[in-house]
């Protein structure tokens, strides 16, 4: 065992006995990004000098961080969440300089707990895409193969905790952007229900998907992060003001008598066929262990993808109108009038992916159009929505991949945009609905890929799947693993 | 496939959207947007006459807060991002 390579709560236990200090720690972590991040590209702002500060005045008992279990933890954060005076790009070109006056309310509660921060971590720009190649500075690799896509928005943040670059991540999830890195990675991604975790602080994709949620070495990681930082916050009118459970205490309970759903859409036609058999084993591995195994329907799983391809771009056009070259973000330098240094100064600043999505939102909610798309879109969004409702009446959670296919190659999708969306396909229903989602590890591709198993609990239960995770990983140790390419470089 | 948007709409909706394409990238856009926009079609298998569009997962009602003055972001940090500043205002190119 390295200090790298243990979970949040094993570190904490050292830490309390203080059988090693944060500087340990800390100093273990960054000899590892500096041994790997050249080959990973996790990370597009490194902090190790204000990681070492840090980790120097928890030594010296200058924190008062108390027994929290995040005290001298490093962690790493997506890089669409604000950090005050630490620049925060989004993965574009238009924020490359920009640095926040202030934490978001997530970055603030890290802060109290006592945690570390390592770096900013690489991400699709504006979290729009499925690999992270739309990053505007460079694409991140996957651990288990470096010819491969860590998956996306959060890949940067996903691949740093599966190579043990971090202890835990932040990342944020619209449409699947925890989950699917997790599992392309072969770690723990949780995307808590909407309304959970403050989202002040977070710059905005799609206001009314966005989530923040924790990426773990392991399910207990993900439920202690998540206590810290979920709950109601007064600057984010759409948190949501509901006790926040002591999720580990909930992780023990057996799964016994449970009812689980095995929605019968998620196995789709085109499907890995190793995705599917791991899965069914891992559906199995519950039964096993005393739930009760059921086929539900959720008939309008067909349309999620559609559905969510016109609301998010919608949401995504308006919220990205604030770039505009006066406040913050790249400005032109030579622009003559007004109107064309906002043209100009948005057109050098976006990416591909970026200006597709702004064009297509701005399209749809525009004169004419937005009977025919964007309400349309709405009204299916709630034939999604009591589709889980319904299941939920039957079932007390849902068990499904959480993509059809393993890790793909850098490069393979980049040219199709289309394509790359429906890859989405069994993560952006659970998003439009507002439920809570996780992924655990559930096994691996003949091709030595990780494939996650994917799970659906109703609103604010958590608890709920977070217990169901951490049964099933606590009965099958056989599956964890660490990713081989970065032991052979080591030696 | 189907022309579901000319080139022309799609110079006006980059109008609309304060963008500004290359003669590329407005030819690879219009065929993305077409692509994409036939694929959405699909959305009108499902009769959803009656059905009331969601626009927000959790439904939260009124939320309100005390009218109080509370702290913000000084002036000086307000303007620390800004391309352009005299150090109490926005500095913008000509707008008339």
């Amino acid at each position: 065992m390295h200090l790298y390579d243990m979970t949040i709560h094993k570190l904490h236990d050292l830490v309390m006995r203080k059988e090693v200090s944060a500087m340990d720690i800390v100093s273990a972590f960054i000899e590892r990004i500096e041994q790997f991040d050249p080959k990973l590209h996790c990370f597009l702002t490194p902090l190790a000098d204000a990681a070492i500060e840090q980790a120097r005045q928890f030594d010296q008992g200058t924190l008062d961080t108390g027994l929290s279990p995040l005290a001298a933890i490093p962690l790493a954060i997506k890089d669409v969440i604000c950090m005050q005076g630490v620049r925060t790009t989004c993965g574009s070109r238009i924020l490359e300089n920009f640095i926040p006056p202030y934490d978001a309310t997530v970055t603030d509660h890290l802060k109290k707990a006592g945690a570390i921060f390592l770096g900013k971590t690489n991400m699709d720009e504006f979290a729009m895409g499925s690999s992270t190649e739309n990053s505007a500075y460079q694409p991140t690799r996957n651990p288990w193969d470096l010819n491969r896509v860590p998956g996306g928005s959060s890949g940067g943040s996903a691949a740093a905790v599966a190579a043990d670059l971090c202890a835990g991540s932040l990342g944020t999830d619209t449409g699947g952007s925890i989950r699917q890195p997790a599992s392309f990675c072969g770690v723990v991604g949780l995307k808590p229900t909407y309304g959970r975790v403050s989202r002040f602080g977070l710059v905005a994709f799609a206001s009314s998907l966005d989530q923040i949620g924790p990426i773990t070495k392991d399910v207990e990681d993900a439920a202690l992060l998540l206590h810290v930082i979920a709950g109601h916050d007064g600057r984010d009118s759409t948190s949501v003001d509901q006790p926040v459970p002591d999720y580990r205490e909930a992780l023990k309970e057996s799964i016994k008598g449970l009812r689980l759903g095995i929605p019968k859409e998620y196995f789709v036609e085109g499907m890995h066929p190793d995705v599917a058999t791991t899965v069914q084993k891992a559906i199995q591995t519950c039964q096993d262990l005393g739930a009760e195994i059921l086929e539900v329907s959720l008939p309008h799983t067909e349309y999620g993808v559609a559905a969510y391809y016109i609301i998010a771009p919608a949401e995504a056009s308006s919220n990205l109108a604030r770039y505009d070259g006066v406040k913050y973000g790249l400005r032109v330098s030579d622009a003559k009038d007004l109107i064309s240094m906002y043209r100009r100064s948005r057109s050098q600043g976006f990416g591909p992916e970026v200006k597709r999505r702004i064009m297509l939102g701005t399209y749809v909610l525009s004169a004419g159009y937005y009977d025919a798309y964007y309400k349309k879109a709405s009204q299916v969004r709630t034939l999604i929505r009591q589709d889980f409702l319904e299941a939920f009446a039957q079932c007390d959670a849902l068990l499904a991949p959480v993509a059809p296919i393993p890790a793909f190659k850098i490069g393979e999708k980049a040219d199709d945009p289309l394509q790359m969306y429906l890859s989405d396909v069994l993560t952006l229903p659970a998003s439009l609905a507002g439920i809570p989602g996780i992924s655990v590890p559930c096994g691996f591709s003949s091709d030595q890929l990780p494939i996650g198993l994917q799970i659906l609990g109703p609103h604010f239960r958590e608890d709920l799947i977070l217990r169901i995770a951490y049964q099933f990983e606590q009965a099958t140790p056989q599956l964890r693993s660490k990713p081989k390419i970065l032991s052979d470089c080591t030696r | 496939m189907e022309t579901k948007i000319s080139r022309q709409e799609v110079r006006h909706v980059a109008d609309l959207a304060r963008l500004e394409l290359t003669e590329q990238e407005e030819l690879r856009i219009t065929e993305q947007m077409n692509s994409i926009l036939s694929y959405v079609d699909k959305l009108n298998e499902l009769d959803t006459g009656d059905v009331p569009p969601t626009t927000h997962a959790i439904q939260l009602e009124n939320v309100f807060r005390q009218d109080l003055a509370l702290s913000s972001v000084d002036r000086k940090m307000a303007l620390d991002n800004a391309p352009q500043s005299d150090g109490v205002n926005f500095i913008v190119p000509k707008v008339l």
